[in-house]
């Protein structure tokens, strides 16, 4: 059949029954409306919160956990080779925190086509001494032009500048909240203590916040020739290496790998962020559901809707029978009465779907712990719109199946004989 | 030389319910291609059960039937909708219009069905029918807001549309006043007169029945007359 007849006859069914129909298509725009402002929403909030931690977190993070050597003379022991050994009251012994070697080991990642970039790290306990009270909190050695680039570190420098600490000596950068609870200002002198007991004065150039209170309240920055100075170690001391690759999802077997082959410990973004994912899948997984629920109401008018079409409308069909159309003719039409209504309510469901996510994106939404973000996050992504209008095309037709086949299968007999 | 437009070959008809009734039996007869046939018979002999095995909608039935020289046994419903578009044309006793549409486009519905002409010609091909039965004027009228005879007129203009073999009635008068069924009557002698139209019709209506060329009797289900 043609499908311009096939249009008109669908069409003029559908306009005879025009107040139920958009009843109907009103319930596929409801439906996806919420798909499309929810996704979007959820979605937005998820890379705020992936930002607030993936984006700073290395995917694959080298250093040396303190823990007792796994070689142990028992075992080594030619006699008890093959037996289980039980050792007591084991302790980890004088490990040295410093990663051996790490000239190569930078080296051979410069090489490697996996790794988008890496920064050294030296990650020292110390106490802020303010007034009778010793803080404890850690300094970090870095390498701000690095930290920069692949961890977006200035964006989280609040206040001062993050040169600042390159060109002036002895200087660092506080948590802004250990700042706030020390009473500290910019260009105030912050005495620290290292676990050695060495004091120190380091000049504060500027404020960190990260969003995350416990952070911003233990964390402090410095650059790893100063930090090295404090602690009294060579140049080449360094006790982190933090490696991001270009792609995350590798991490946990290159991490793994490294570990092998450098003898360090190896630490990847999943193991060390997993609730962060669990927390982004329960976000997708209710708006989905939310649509799904939305949706299936929606198919559910859709399906009545052509039901009590389809028993007023048996006359017709019986006559459409008569005259020539085939019961499949009969069923496409009653496919296209219920797409059509998928459709029209679907793309109306869009706009409305981007006009409520425009709405979401302007609601003010100001928190300390998130100082660059003045509004709701909202993620205007295409994909949801192309599976939007698949959904509601989707719902529709397997809600317009039933009756459409019940349709086609009409006996015009039985109708014309029933007069 | 003889042309069989329609052929019933010992053909017999059950119904199942509540028991089992031999509705038709042995039903055996041809129509030639311009002849005006009527079956009449008493109130619940089969006459109509009869009709919409002939015109292909009722498949549950043994014995032959060939339209055209071609078996409609073991068609399948696809197929014998195709038939039915392009080579029989059907009046019954309720109109059976399409309300959505206008009586221009009711008639034009089959024809755009079978696809054959543009649209352009079809409409004015539905035009001509329509004035052909006096009812020209009526062709942009919703078609549920004219008047019985003037339905019934606009389904024999609908039937007539795809220039079928034969047109196949079940009581087109039934329903209709003298003066309406005698113009209804008088087409129908127009179209074998005029256009050689080949005619089955079903009619309790004697003097109608006794205008046309033939009559096929009917009673129980069997053939006593034609
Ligand atoms: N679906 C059915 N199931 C069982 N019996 C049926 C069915 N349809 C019709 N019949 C019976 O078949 C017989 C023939 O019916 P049919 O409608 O062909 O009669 P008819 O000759 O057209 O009568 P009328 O002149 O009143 O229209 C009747 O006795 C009727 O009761
Ligand atoms: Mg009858």
């Amino acid at each position: 059949m043609n499908f311009k007849l096939l249009l008109s006859i669908a069409n003029s069914l559908l306009i005879a029954r025009l107040r139920q129909s958009m009843v109907a298509a009103v319930g596929v725009t409801f439906g996806i409306a919420m798909f499309i402002a929810m996704q979007s929403f959820m979605t937005g909030l998820n890379k705020l919160l992936d930002g607030l931690v993936i984006n700073r977190t290395p995917h694959v993070r080298l250093y040396n956990e303190i823990k007792p050597n796994p070689r142990q003379p028992v075992n080594e022991y030619e006699s008890y080779k093959g037996s289980y050994n039980f050792i007591r009251s084991l302790k980890p012994s004088n490990v040295r925190l410093a990663i051996y070697n790490n000239g190569n080991i930078m080296q051979a990642l410069k090489m490697d086509k996996r790794v988008l970039g890496f920064t050294p790290r030296i990650t020292a306990q110390v106490f802020f001494n303010n007034g009778v009270i010793d803080i404890n909190g850690v300094i970090n050695g870095i390498d701000a032009g690095r930290e920069s680039r692949l961890f977006h570190f200035t964006d989280y420098v609040v206040a001062g500048k993050v040169e600042d600490m390159k060109n002036i000596s002895n200087s660092i950068i506080l948590g802004k909240a250990l700042a706030e609870t020390m009473l500290i200002n910019i260009g105030d002198v912050v005495q620290i203590t290292t676990v050695d007991g060495e004091r120190y004065p380091l000049k504060v150039v500027g404020f960190f916040q990260s969003g995350i209170r416990d952070i911003d309240m233990i964390q402090s920055y410095t650059t790893i020739a100063t930090t090295q100075k404090i602690l009294g170690k060579p140049g080449n001391y360094i006790t982190d290496i933090e490696i991001k690759l270009k792609d995350l999802n590798k991490a946990p077997a290159i991490a793994k790998e490294f570990a092998k082959s450098y003898h360090t410990d190896a630490e990847d973004i999943q193991t060390a962020n997993a609730q962060y994912e669990t927390g982004s899948n329960v976000r997708l997984v209710i708006s989905y559901s939310v649509a799904f629920t939305l949706l299936l109401v929606a198919g559910f008018g859709i399906y009545n809707i052509l039901n009590m079409m389809i028993y007023e409308k048996m006359d017709s069909i019986a006559i459409l029978k008569a005259t020539g159309f085939s019961g499949n003719d009969v069923k496409r039409i009653f496919l296209t009465i219920s797409l059509s209504i998928g459709f029209v309510g679907g793309m109306l469901g869009l706009l409305f779907g981007f006009l409520l996510s425009m709405g979401i994106n302007h609601i003010p939404f100001e928190t300390a712990a998130l100082p660059t973000v003045k509004t709701y996050p909202v993620n205007y992504n295409p994909a949801f719109y192309i599976i939007g209008i698949l959904f509601s095309l989707l719902t529709t037709y397997l809600a317009g199946l039933l009756p459409a086949r019940k349709a086609g299968r009409v006996d015009p007999v039985i109708i014309i004989r029933g007069k | 030389m003889r042309n069989t437009i329609l052929e019933a070959r010992n053909i017999s008809k059950y119904f199942y319910d509540p028991v089992r009734i031999k509705v038709l039996q042995d039903i055996t007869f041809t129509i030639e291609k311009g002849e005006f046939v009527s079956v009449i018979g008493k109130s619940g002999c089969g006459k109509s059960t009869l009709l919409y095995i002939l015109s292909t909608m009722d498949t549950d039935f043994e014995g032959e039937l060939l339209i055209d020289n071609v078996s409609m046994v073991k068609k399948k419903e696809e197929e014998l909708a195709a038939v039915r578009n392009e080579k029989i044309g059907f009046v019954f006793q309720f109109h059976y219009l399409l309300h959505e549409f206008t009586v221009l486009q009711n008639v034009m519905l089959p024809a755009l069905k079978l696809n054959k002409y543009p649209e352009k010609e079809i409409e004015k091909r539905a035009l001509e029918k329509l004035q052909m039965l006096g009812i020209g004027q009526l062709a942009n009228k919703e078609s549920y807001k004219i008047s019985g005879g003037e339905k019934q007129r606009v389904a024999i203009a609908r039937a007539l549309i795809n220039d079928p073999h034969i047109i196949m009635c079940d009581e087109p008068t039934g329903n209709l006043d003298k003066k309406n069924s005698t113009t209804v009557l008088d087409i129908f002698m127009r179209l074998t007169k005029e256009f050689n139209q080949t005619l089955l019709v079903v009619t309790h209506d004697n003097s109608f029945a006794a205008a046309t060329d033939r009559i096929i009797e009917i009673e129980d289900g069997r053939i006593i007359r034609q």
